[in-house]
């Protein structure tokens, strides 16, 4: 009898092609590295192994976010021209060693990034870890342009402001056909949102009108996060931890409600202090 | 005498250049100067937006390196300054290599020929957009937020600035004073130990920026904002006076409940 | 309430590990914008060596290391021999050695800022707000 075998798989060899998802979103500032940081950890914790890379060229910064910027020796560059082996210039995190950082080089320019060894070291890295997570450079320049182009899914984070909304705007449009881009609201403010004084996440995504993957309210403590190098996602409790694990949950495919921030309804006490905090 | 050549950057996205751009040529108007912004964030404009004359453009600062039309016709006068504040918006359609800096070089030079200072709000980063916006400049002004990730890309970008040999100074905008006293954020102290470049402005966080940005209205037209103070004394500086910052340290007790920021 | 102890028992605020780490990553973002600058320093650092021993210049390694908490120069300089003559003023008559050694010069750089890049000269701002570096007490 003979038996028609299929291909052996190597045993080595994952199952699956990791996924590669770049964080994209025109304006600077809205939380694009603070997001990427904490989505990696997130995804970590939940017991993927996901790779970091940073594509900001020459104004990197998620290795100082991640707390990792003295162990960084060799960067994304490097390993472009081939000086150095992705083993080498790949940094494992101090706290979940099944993260590791690629850095970006610090002097180096943006346009020193051959496009496509950037999508063939991507496709390399989906190979060896469950999630690839690129973290894209402001703007929609070069930089834009080499990060995007090893991913195949994208998230773009808004802060409720006009400039952002029109940049994410943008952004959705230049990527193109190949992105079903998915939201992340970032910094909300209830209370100014209540006032009026700033745009709610229906605002928001009236104009987008994106998958929504989570809302993260404004945090001063990011802030502390950064300036010890601890992302928050790190933390037990939280609003924003929780939002972190919760939009983590929901890209494993999870079904999971997108976190919100709560507008406090106005009751009587939601009027009493309308009363007070909203005197100018 | 031709007027002055400031470009506003940072390196670092979303630290309050375009709202210092706005607020700062704003300010000079009211004080009786004659100010052209400029938007060099090709692609991503937003200094229209923020100073809400979105409606108003015509042409942009593409066309006008193109040839296709006069500066004087693509700049937008701000009606609510007169004839003293006009903006030359940023293309929208287009990058940030549609136009070389020797073109936006020339183009600044034109607009300093008919004002007294023109500010360049430059794009986030250190590429094309921001060779571009430095390009003309004689004067840079950096503006940083008090966190880790915009002092190092200021950090960078002063280097890059430095070597065109003009004069640079430092804003430290979105300052979070009751933070500072409780060691969770750095001071300006810290900041310009850190920077070395010559501080001229010390901007504090507050919410109605936002609401101020969303109605397109400069902060120096509402009388109620406290913010206005601020950026009276930084327009004076610049102009060349000696004027003494704002000691938010002592906000306190009396402070908070004033909710009042003490001028000076 | 976390937060509370999570601050009374954190050995320092994180404004100051904030400053601390900016130090040293400027401190290596800027050697490395400056290779041409190092190169001459490498060379300075050799021929003042190469006063008081005689060195094997082919095989000197000079490289920064980030380490946690500071930024140090390691240098491995094989040592070929000891100068009679010494550095000028020594004068001990040097003594002879047998074979090369070696001298693991690590000068660690903590407070003192490394390369700064030329700035212009800046003038303080008129007055300047009272140190924020002890934290007044809330309220």
């Amino acid at each position: 009898m003979h038996e028609v075998q299929p291909e052996p798989v190597p045993v080595a060899q994952k199952a699956k092609r990791g996924r590669a998802i770049v964080i994209t979103s025109g304006k600077g500032g809205v939380g694009k590295t603070t997001t990427t940081a904490n989505l990696g950890h997130a995804l970590a914790a939940r017991g993927c192994s996901v790779a970091l890379i940073d594509a900001d060229v020459g104004l990197r910064n998620l290795d100082i976010v991640l707390g990792l910027e003295s162990r960084v020796k060799h960067n994304l560059l490097d390993v472009l021209d081939g000086t150095v082996e992705l083993d080498d210039a790949i940094v494992r995190d101090k706290h979940n060693a099944s993260l590791v950082l690629l850095a970006a080089s610090q002097t180096r320019e943006k346009d020193e990034v051959d496009t496509e060894k950037m999508k063939a070291l991507v496709e390399r890295m989906r190979e060896q870890y469950d999630y690839v997570i690129i973290d894209c450079p402001a703007g929609i320049e070069g930089g834009f342009k080499n990060a995007v182009v090893g991913a195949d899914e994208a998230i773009v984070v808004c802060t409720p402001e006009v400039s952002a909304v029109r940049d994410v705007d943008r952004v959705v449009g230049l990527l193109g056909n190949k992105f079903r881009p998915q939201l992340i609201v970032n910094r909300l403010r209830p209370a100014l949102v209540k006032k009026g004084k700033m745009l709610s996440v229906e605002d928001v995504n009236a104009i987008l009108r994106l998958p929504l993957l989570g809302v993260i309210g404004d945090e001063p403590e990011i802030i502390v996060t950064t300036n010890r190098g601890e992302p928050i996602a790190l933390r037990k409790d939280g609003a924003t931890a929780a939002a972190y694990h919760a939009i983590a949950a929901k890209i494993a495919g999870e079904d999971v409600a997108a976190p919100t921030v709560e507008i406090k309804a106005s009751g009587f006490f939601g009027r009493l202090g309308a009363m007070f905090g909203g005197a100018k | 005498m031709s007027g002055r050549r400031i470009v506003v950057t940072s390196g670092k996205g979303g630290v309050g250049k375009t709202t210092t751009t706005a607020n700062l040529g704003a300010t000079l108007a009211k004080r009786g100067h004659r100010v052209i912004l400029i938007d060099a964030d090709i692609g991503l404009r937003n200094l229209d937006l923020v100073l809400g004359l979105e409606k108003r453009i015509v042409f942009d600062v593409v066309e006008v390196a193109e040839g296709r039309c006069q500066l004087r016709q693509a700049l937008i006068k701000d009606k609510r300054f007169g004839e003293l504040l006009s903006i030359l918006p940023a293309a929208q359609t287009r990058d940030k290599d549609a136009i070389t800096e020797e073109q936006f070089a020339g183009i600044v030079k034109q607009a300093a020929e008919i004002s007294d200072y023109v500010f360049i709000d430059c794009p986030a980063g250190i590429e094309a957009g921001f060779r571009n916006a430095i390009a003309g400049a004689d004067e840079a002004i950096v503006v940083t937020t008090p966190e880790v990730s915009a002092i190092r890309d200021a950090d960078r970008v002063i280097g890059k600035v430095a070597e065109k040999n003009i004069p640079i100074r430092l804003i430290v905008n979105r300052l979070r004073p009751e933070m500072v006293r409780t060691g969770d954020m750095l001071s300006v102290e810290d900041v310009c130990e850190i920077l070395s470049a010559e501080l001229i402005g010390v901007i504090p966080d507050d919410e109605e920026v936002i609401d101020t940005t969303n109605r397109g209205e400069p902060i120096v037209l509402d009388e109620a904002n406290k913010l206005r103070v601020v950026y009276d004394k930084i327009a004076r500086r610049l102009e060349g006076e000696l004027v003494p910052f704002t000691n938010f340290d002592n906000q306190g007790f009396f402070g908070r409940l004033l909710g009042v920021l003490k001028a000076g | 309430m976390i937060e509370f102890f999570r601050k009374l028992f954190a050995p320092t605020n994180s404004s100051q590990t904030a400053k601390e780490r900016l130090r040293l990553v400027l401190m290596t973002d800027h050697l490395s914008l400056a290779p041409e600058m190092i190169e001459q320093m490498k060379r300075d650092f050799i021929d003042v060596i190469a006063k008081y021993v005689e060195v094997d210049r082919d095989k000197i390694e000079i490289n920064f290391e980030q380490q946690d908490k500071a930024l140090a120069m390691l240098a491995n300089v094989p040592i070929l021999a000891v100068n009679r003559n010494g550095g000028g003023n020594n004068g001990d008559g040097g003594k002879k050695t047998e074979e090369p050694k070696t001298v693991e010069a690590v000068a660690a750089a903590t407070t003192a800022p490394l390369p700064r890049r030329k700035r212009r000269k800046k003038s303080p701002p008129a007055t300047v707000a009272p140190s924020n570096a002890s934290p007044a007490p809330a309220g």
